[in-house]
């Protein structure tokens, strides 16, 4: 099952690799990371999308939370949490293409950020979800490149995770 | 006053109450050795290779309660440290291992010896640093030392580049160390070591599993408190041997791929199981699902919380330090008088002195070939059960645990979880170093011998009076059995040819070698070895034994704990399976 786990770890050089090598060294999966520091320079807050059974799930969290650098992991799954990805897709828009493209990323709540005479880059933000079915929605020929973002999450309300 | 980077680190392993660097020079480290030069609180042992350094550092402390320390330069030093370094990360032995590292700027640059240190080390430490900054040398080191030291042990490496040995800095060294990502826990929960509690009170066939974390935890007064309160029996890992003497009536022997068949037996047939910083490894429980295929409830003791429910799924997880855990049970169990149902544990005994009652170690005696088994209970009465034993890994190392009943934890030092032959001897030094007035033996094979046998030469030079046994079977007969087994006789490559003349080899370091290859010459030469007049040499021995010997019993992979290969006079008995509720009557 997919899982989308909270990591607040020391803003330290080689933190991150430790993350990385650890699934690596013990082959769980990655789906998609994001990091960067958070409003206290000190931490970075780092999300991770993987996927596999409960009992891996569990091991990776309790190995995360071995690092010496990880000072807290939260698997948001375990309550409601909201997700989202950004990405920024540049397609070929001509003629009455043009025209479509413009009303499939309004649909979608995107934003056109650059035109040129033959392209659109669109940015667009949601769920992986809502993301992977813009891709599916438009002409598959027409995409000239794609930059995903990976999943950032936090917990819906009161839900915290904070030292 | 402002020292240098390479005084900072002396000073701050002097104020860590060091006494022993086990190291080797080379040109990133050389300030570190001139302060070291000029110093007195504590000795520098010089190897004859990094690894060795790393293996004595790591004996000295399985064989101590003390942080081992090796230095080795950048580069080659540093990579020949990584074997060590490995071996004590899968043993969870403390450890502080400080490698040279070229200067600040030329790090990246492809620069003379240069080797991402850190990176190499990472999977197989428990922490390490990089330190770039001077001013957090004193700091580092004190955290390096608490990391090594709490929770479940292990090794941490501490990369220091040259520029920062030779730049000027004040000294502090920190009192105290708090780490806001980093807090090992001790108690357990008192929920949990209740449940644990009740568990026992209802079991019938109770069984306490304990591993190295007994060891490494110094809680072997409390584990045999517990067990001998509960009357219930006892097995131990590989790693935890010693932490329950090992010649008790409640102890049912090692356990595992080479364990006896009643520690086997007990151990797929308990309804209850306490394990005792154990982890379930796959040469000790084999294959999870046939383990878990007869119902038992499972109570699972350990510091680290990633070793729990990682290869079987346990019904009472206590996260904790075993020391604290144990004596927290005990006190529970005093407080409430609550026991092991006491009928249902008479039946349990019934069925265990049934299994034991095969003695499964039994082998049979030559006066033509010295058997292996033979050399080390002898060495086993000539000692009194009291000298430290290192051992290296194969045959050799299966039969110094299955044969030498240790007494006391820190008393066996082996590399469990790596396998690194080329262990022994260097431990074996760092271990008569820990502890000046202990007998010292290590039980070698002449292939593990020779991975680490130029640290004769460490031994002449520091007068570790250590005594080699080496079980000289002219095969690397670990491999040899396997082949044997499996592989259809072909013995590819595991014959030992050209050996050389070991106890030419022994006496050209300036020690005493002697051969034997009379089974009748084992006892008076062990004696001799052991003798006042030889008190203060290393001695070689070199055991001609009998080469087709194999270690039984013996769990063959994808095998169950109930299905091994049992030895030649087990093999045609009738014995009777498992059966739940079976009537015992008056058989024992
Ligand atoms: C040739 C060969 C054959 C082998 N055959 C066998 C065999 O037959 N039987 C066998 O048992 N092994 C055998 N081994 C060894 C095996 O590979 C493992 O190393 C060993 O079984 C692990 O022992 P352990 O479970 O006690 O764990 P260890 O590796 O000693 O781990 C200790 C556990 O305790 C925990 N811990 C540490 N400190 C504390 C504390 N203070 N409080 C609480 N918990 C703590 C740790 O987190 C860890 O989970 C063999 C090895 C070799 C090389
Ligand atoms: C460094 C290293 N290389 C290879 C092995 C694989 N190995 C395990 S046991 C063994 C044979 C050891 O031979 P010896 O030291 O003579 O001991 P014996 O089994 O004969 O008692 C080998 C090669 C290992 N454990 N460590
Ligand atoms: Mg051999």
């Amino acid at each position: 099952m997919r899982h989308i786990l909270s990591i607040l770890l020391e803003n330290e050089a080689g933190a991150l690799s430790r993350v990385v090598g650890l699934f690596s060294a013990r082959a769980y999966n990655i789906d998609s990371l994001t990091v960067s520091t958070t409003e206290d320079p000190t931490l970075s807050r780092m999300t991770i999308v993987t996927h596999g059974s409960d009992e891996v799930i569990e091991q990776i969290t309790k190995q995360l939370n071995k690092l010496i650098e990880v000072v807290k992991v939260i698997d948001l799954n375990e309550s409601d949490h909201i997700e989202r990805e950004m990405m920024l897709i540049k397609v070929r828009a001509t003629g009455k293409d043009r025209e479509e493209m413009k009303r499939m990323a309004d649909i979608f709540r995107g934003r056109i950020i650059d035109v040129t005479e033959k392209t659109y880059t669109i940015e667009l933000t949601g769920t992986s979800e809502k993301l992977n079915a813009f891709i599916e929605a438009i002409d598959r020929s027409v995409i000239l490149e794609t930059v995903r973002t990976g999943a950032s999450g936090i917990g819906r309300g009161e839900r915290i995770l904070k030292i | 006053m402002q020292i240098s980077g390479a005084e900072i680190l002396v000073r701050s392993l002097q104020e860590e109450g060091v006494e022993f660097v086990f190291g080797y020079p080379g040109g990133a480290v050389l300030e570190i050795y001139d302060a070291i030069f000029r110093q007195q609180q504590f000795k520098h042992v010089l190897v004859r290779h990094e690894q060795a350094a790393v293996h004595a550092a790591d004996a000295y402390s399985r064989s101590s309660n003390k942080v081992g320390v090796a230095l080795v330069t950048s580069g080659p030093g540093a990579t020949n440290a990584v074997t060590g370094i490995a071996t004590a990360y899968m043993d969870s032995i403390p450890m502080v291992v400080i490698s040279g590292q070229v200067s600040t700027p030329a790090i990246g640059m492809d620069a003379f010896q240069e080797v991402d240190m850190v990176g190499i080390t990472r999977p197989c430490v428990k922490h390490n640093f990089l330190v770039k900054d001077i001013n957090e040398l004193a700091a580092t080191i004190k955290k390096a030392f608490y990391i090594a030291a709490s929770g479940r042990p292990g090794p941490v490496v501490v990369d220091i580049p040259k520029d920062v040995t030779q730049r000027l800095a004040e000294f502090h060294y920190p009192e105290s160390v708090s780490i806001r990502s980093y807090v090992p826990v001790t108690r357990g929960h008192p929920g949990q070591i209740k449940k644990a509690v009740n568990l026992l009170a209802e079991a019938k066939r109770p069984y306490i599993y304990v591993g190295g974390g007994a060891v490494q935890g110094n809680a072997s007064a409390e584990v045999t408190e517990l067990v001998k309160m509960l009357g219930v029996p006892c097995t131990n890992t590989l790693m935890g041997l010693g932490a329950y003497p090992g010649q008790d009536q409640q102890f049912l022997g090692m356990l595992g791929m080479h364990g006896t068949y009643e520690a086997n037996m007990a151990m797929q047939y308990c309804d209850v199981l306490i394990a005792v910083g154990a982890r379930f490894d796959d040469r000790v429980i084999s294959v999870p699902s046939h383990f878990l295929s007869q119902p038992k409830k499972i109570v699972h003791i350990d510091v680290d919380p990633s070793s729990i429910a990682k290869r079987v799924k346990v019904d009472v997880p206590i996260v904790g330090d075993v020391k604290h855990v144990l004596r927290d049970m005990i006190d529970l169990l005093k407080q409430t008088g609550q026991q092991v149902p006491q009928q249902h544990l008479a039946n349990w005994w019934k069925q265990i002195e049934e299994w034991r009652s095969y003695n499964s170690l039994l082998y049979t005696p030559s006066t033509e070939f010295i058997k292996p088994q033979y050399v080390v209970q002898k060495l086993y009465e000539i000692t009194g059960g009291d000298a430290i034993i290192t051992s290296d890994v194969g045959q050799h190392q299966m039969w110094a645990a299955q044969y030498y009943p240790f007494k006391r934890p820190k008393q066996w030092l082996n590399s469990g979880g790596l396998g690194t032959m080329g262990f022994g001897l260097p431990a074996a030094i760092g271990a008569q170093l820990a502890n000046p007035d202990a007998q010292v033996a290590c039980i070698t094979g002449e292939g593990s011998i020779q991975m680490n046998i130029q640290e004769l030469s460490t031994a002449k030079q520091y007068h570790t009076p250590v005594k080699v046994i080496a079980l000289n079977n002219r095969y690397l007969g670990m491999v040899r059995q396997w082949q044997e087994f499996f592989y259809g006789t072909r013995y590819s490559e595991s014959y030992m040819d050209a050996l050389p003349d070991f106890v030419k080899i022994a006496e050209a370091y300036g020690h005493v070698g002697i051969k034997v290859e009379n089974p009748a010459d084992v006892e008076p030469v062990l004696r001799e070895a052991f003798s006042p007049a030889l008190k203060e040499r290393l001695v070689f021995l070199d055991f001609r034994t009998d080469q087709s010997e194999n270690v039984f019993p013996m769990i063959q992979n994808g095998k169950g704990l109930d299905q091994m290969d049992l030895p030649p006079h087990m093999r045609d008995l009738q014995i009777a399976p498992f059966e739940n509720n079976r009537d015992y009557g008056n058989m024992c």
